[in-house]
């Protein structure tokens, strides 16, 4: 039995002060080593875990031998976005918690293998993908996030014009705007969504659907659309003081700092506040990103405010690990009431109290109530709000007929068609915010009822 | 993307017209809407108001304050240049319908976004009544273009060079005071110029709106940068406005917040002109500044 091979990882003095990437990557002999633990299963149950069906032992097969650029070819027979899954896939809750070696010890490290192949064919130039004879179907994808992306990919593999219109200067979504360099590097994402422009997809950023073209205008002059919007529009806590100056969303705190470089100001003009005490309410990734970021733009401390205790922390425990490491103090069941300023209506700090667990709720983790006369105040002078997003509605302005759940996501039918024929939907704006590879199994899922809906329609025309 | 500059003058001191063409946006466009550029790569993503569009020739026009980095550096640009990012139309259209009487006021910068409006008013059938006002009779902008979209047109002067001596609010005062019957009243200029006006109309029953300009960053509703408190309730300015009813507007809460980057945008600009003069020694070729 060999152990699965620790990932290199910069320090955590050292990087709690840059915004270079915390994970290095294996190195090609620690990669091999890894792979050889594969034994190869006839059965294999981790590709059940995989929304995109990597074929896993195929491609660990050939990195065995060193055969790298096999194992990359593999991947991407239906995964064109390696580099990036093999750094924000939540792996232990996808592949490799079905590895058969998890059962015993720990399981293979597919995440990190899939990584190694990716940057090694990057390191080696990409080797741009093979075009497909066309069909004249002309399909419209709304958003390029990661399930944009893939719908985007798999439809141009298909033959199929692909144009996405995506709102922001920048392809990706979360991908660029949220996810931090020090996690996943931009110019990764870039090189990842170059590879789809490869396939002839044609990227028109700076327009926002709803507002300079709508869906019911798309449908007039594509043949098929896919919404792939994500869910954006930040929540915040209804408490008062929340519009204080100093008080942030994740995603507009997020958003300054990794889309608009804030980190480095003033070479780029964007600023983002950075303070001595900072305090982020939340306990998920986006919580932990952002209390990193925070802590990177050279805050003494940042706080964690969590209503629940450690156990039900919803973010992946990598990163909470990385988070403690680096120095984050973890305030565990507590919960801001108000957020308290100055007479210049900036923010001075946050009164808390403390929590307590008791019955499991809807969602099977426990209910947390406050503790009464546990009040007290607690300094900052930024406050981050990462208490999770919903759908953003401007899709619908113009899009007739398109049906939305009390939550604000779209409804889809079991294929990722929506209400409209030929119009399907995926990713956050489906399910609200979850994860990178279940946008993209949607994006990928979306694609197949796509080119089923125009065959359809092509042998309609045909009669 | 790249957008192409068509237009560029500056209309009175530090006060710009540009034309840019973006047809796609130009099609779409409605009175009151907005626009996001970005000049390029390391460039900060600014709202400006569509002051005019031209579907035919696939243009918009803004017109823009020097005020920080982002808006000097825009100064400077010319034909020759293009715009990295122009997204847009941003924001809800205005609810243009006839309905008698409007009363529109721009101060400063702000007769930029209400000529559309006065346009749109008055096609609509409406009597258009505008006040514009300036610190001064050089800093006037659009006089001309209101007078043709308007039935009776006001002028202000903070030191009396031009029109009536004084703000635009006591021209608004008087219109309340006086016989005519008034349906609609729409402001729109530098924060306390609309709350003034908030002011005034408060003991009226006359419906008021004003268009809110708070610091912005996508302004598709994304993160949440532009809230403003109207009534106690938040909304996004971007995508819940930019117009609300004047009365209900946290006006105090909008310029504390207008002021949070303050030393940030000083240093942006220390940083924007040291950094041309070492590029370029600032010799007779320099258009930096
Ligand atoms: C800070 C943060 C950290 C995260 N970390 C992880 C992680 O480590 N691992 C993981 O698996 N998941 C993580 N997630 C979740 C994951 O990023 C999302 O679930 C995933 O990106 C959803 O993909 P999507 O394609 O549905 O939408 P998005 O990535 O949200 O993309 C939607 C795109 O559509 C665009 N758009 C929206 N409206 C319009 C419109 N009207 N017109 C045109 N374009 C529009 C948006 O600008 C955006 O670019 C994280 C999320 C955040 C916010
Ligand atoms: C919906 C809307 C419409 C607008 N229309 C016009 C217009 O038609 N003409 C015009 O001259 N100005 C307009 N503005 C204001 C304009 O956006 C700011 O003057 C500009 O962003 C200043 O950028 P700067 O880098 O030159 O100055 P900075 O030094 O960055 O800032 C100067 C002042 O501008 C404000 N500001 C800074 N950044 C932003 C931002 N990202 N978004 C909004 N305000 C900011 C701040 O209050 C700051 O004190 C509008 C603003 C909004 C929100
Ligand atoms: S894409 Fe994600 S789930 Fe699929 S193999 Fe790679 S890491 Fe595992
Ligand atoms: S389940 Fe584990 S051991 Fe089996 S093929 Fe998959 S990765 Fe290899
Ligand atoms: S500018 Fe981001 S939500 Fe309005």
């Amino acid at each position: 039995m060999s152990l699965r091979q620790t990932m290199p990882t910069q320090p955590a003095d050292e990087r709690a002060h840059n915004f270079n990437e915390v994970a290095l990557g294996y190195t090609m002999e620690q990669a091999v080593s890894e792979a050889k633990r594969c034994i190869e299963c006839k059965n294999p149950q981790c590709v059940k875990g995989c929304p995109v069906n990597i074929d896993i032992p195929a491609f660990i097969k050939s990195m065995k031998i060193s055969d790298f650029d096999d194992a990359i070819g593999k991947i991407k027979e239906t995964n064109s976005l390696p580099a990036i899954c093999g750094r924000v896939c939540p792996q232990e809750t996808q592949c490799e918690m079905y590895c058969v070696l998890g059962k015993k010890e720990e399981p293979v490290a597919i995440g990190r293998l899939e990584r190694f192949c990716a940057d090694y064919e990057r390191e080696k130039g990409v080797k741009p993908p093979q075009r497909t004879t066309s069909t004249g179907k002309h399909v419209a994808i709304v958003g390029s996030g990661p399930a944009g992306l893939t719908a985007a990919s798999d439809l141009a593999k298909a033959g199929h014009k692909v144009t996405i219109f995506e709102a922001l200067h920048a392809a990706g979504g979360v991908l660029v705007y949220g996810i931090p360099e020090f996690m996943l590097p931009k110019d990764i994402v870039q090189e990842e969504v170059d590879y789809i422009g490869q396939f002839g997809v044609d990227i028109k950023p700076d327009y926002v659907i709803g507002r300079i073209k709508t869906i019911d205008e798309l449908k007039k002059e594509f043949d098929a659309i896919f919404i792939g919007t994500g869910a954006g529009l930040p929540n915040f806590m209804g408490i008062d003081g929340e519009n204080l100056n100093g008080v942030y969303s994740a995603n507009e705190f997020l958003t300054r700092v990794n889309l608009m470089k804030a980190y480095q100001f003033p070479e780029y003009d964007t600023p983002v506040k950075k303070s001595k005490r900072v305090i982020v309410v939340g306990g998920g990734n986006v919580a932990m990103d952002s209390a990193r970021c925070a802590l990177r733009l050279g805050a003494d401390e940042v706080s964690i405010v969590y209503r629940r205790s450690d156990e039900e922390l919803p973010a992946r425990r990598e990163e909470i690990e990385h988070a403690k490491e680096e120095g984050i103090v973890f305030r565990l069941l507590m919960n801001p009431v108000k957020i308290l300023g100055d007479k210049n209506l900036m923010v001075t700090g946050a009164e808390c109290v403390n929590m307590e667990l008791g019955e499991p709720d809807d969602s099977g983790r426990r209910r947390p109530h406050e503790i009464q006369g546990s009040e007290h105040v607690i300094d900052a002078d930024i406050i981050i709000m990462a208490i999770g997003t919903s759908p953003n509605p401007l899709i619908f302005e113009g899009a007739v007929g398109l049906k939305a759940s009390d939550r604000g996501t779209i409804i889809v039918n079991e294929s990722g068609m929506t209400s409209i024929e030929g119009v399907c939907a995926g990713g956050d704006i489906v399910t609200g915010a979850a994860t990178v590879i279940s946008a993209m199994g949607a994006g990928k899922l979306a694609a197949e009822t796509i080119n089923e809906y125009l065959d359809k329609t092509n042998q309609e025309n045909a009669c | 993307m790249t957008y192409n500059i068509l237009e560029k003058y500056e209309m009175v001191p530090t006060v710009h017209l540009m034309k840019i063409q973006a047809p796609d946006v130009a099609k779409a466009t409605k009175a009151s809407q907005f626009i996001i550029l970005r000049i390029d790569e390391t460039g900060e993503r600014i709202p400006l108001t569509i002051a005019d569009f031209d579907v035919v020739e696939g243009s918009v026009t803004i017109i823009f304050q020097e005020m920080g980095k982002t808006t000097k550096y825009l100064a400077k640009l010319t034909t020759d240049d293009t715009l990295q990012d122009f997204v847009g139309p941003l924001g809800c259209p205005s609810e243009i319908e006839k309905l008698g009487t409007i009363v529109l006021v721009g101060g400063g910068v702000g007769v930029a976004p209400i000529y559309p409006q006065a346009k749109a008013y008055r096609k609509a059938g409406n009597k258009v009544i505008s006040i514009i006002g300036a610190r001064s009779k050089n800093l006037l902008i659009l006089e001309d273009e209101m007078r043709t979209q308007s039935d009776e047109v006001y002028i202000t002067t903070d030191d009396g060079s031009k029109g009536h001596h004084g703000f635009v609010t006591d021209i608004v005062q008087n219109l309340l005071e006086g016989d005519e019957v008034i349906n609609r009243i729409v402001a729109i200029g530098p924060p306390v110029m609309m709350r003034a006006v908030a002011g005034v109309v408060e003991p009226f029953d006359v419906e008021t709106l004003v268009s809110l300009n708070p610091i912005m960053v996508d302004g598709t509703g994304m993160c949440g940068g532009c809230r403003v408190s109207i009534g106690g309730e938040t909304k996004f300015a971007c995508v819940d406005g930019p117009e609300f009813d004047a009365r209900k507007v946290d006006f105090n809460l909008m310029m504390s917040r207008l002021g949070l980057y303050r030393s940030e945008e000083s240093e942006a600009v220390e940083h924007y002109e040291s950094e041309c003069k070492s590029k370029t020694g600032c010799g007779d070729e320099c258009t930096c500044h």
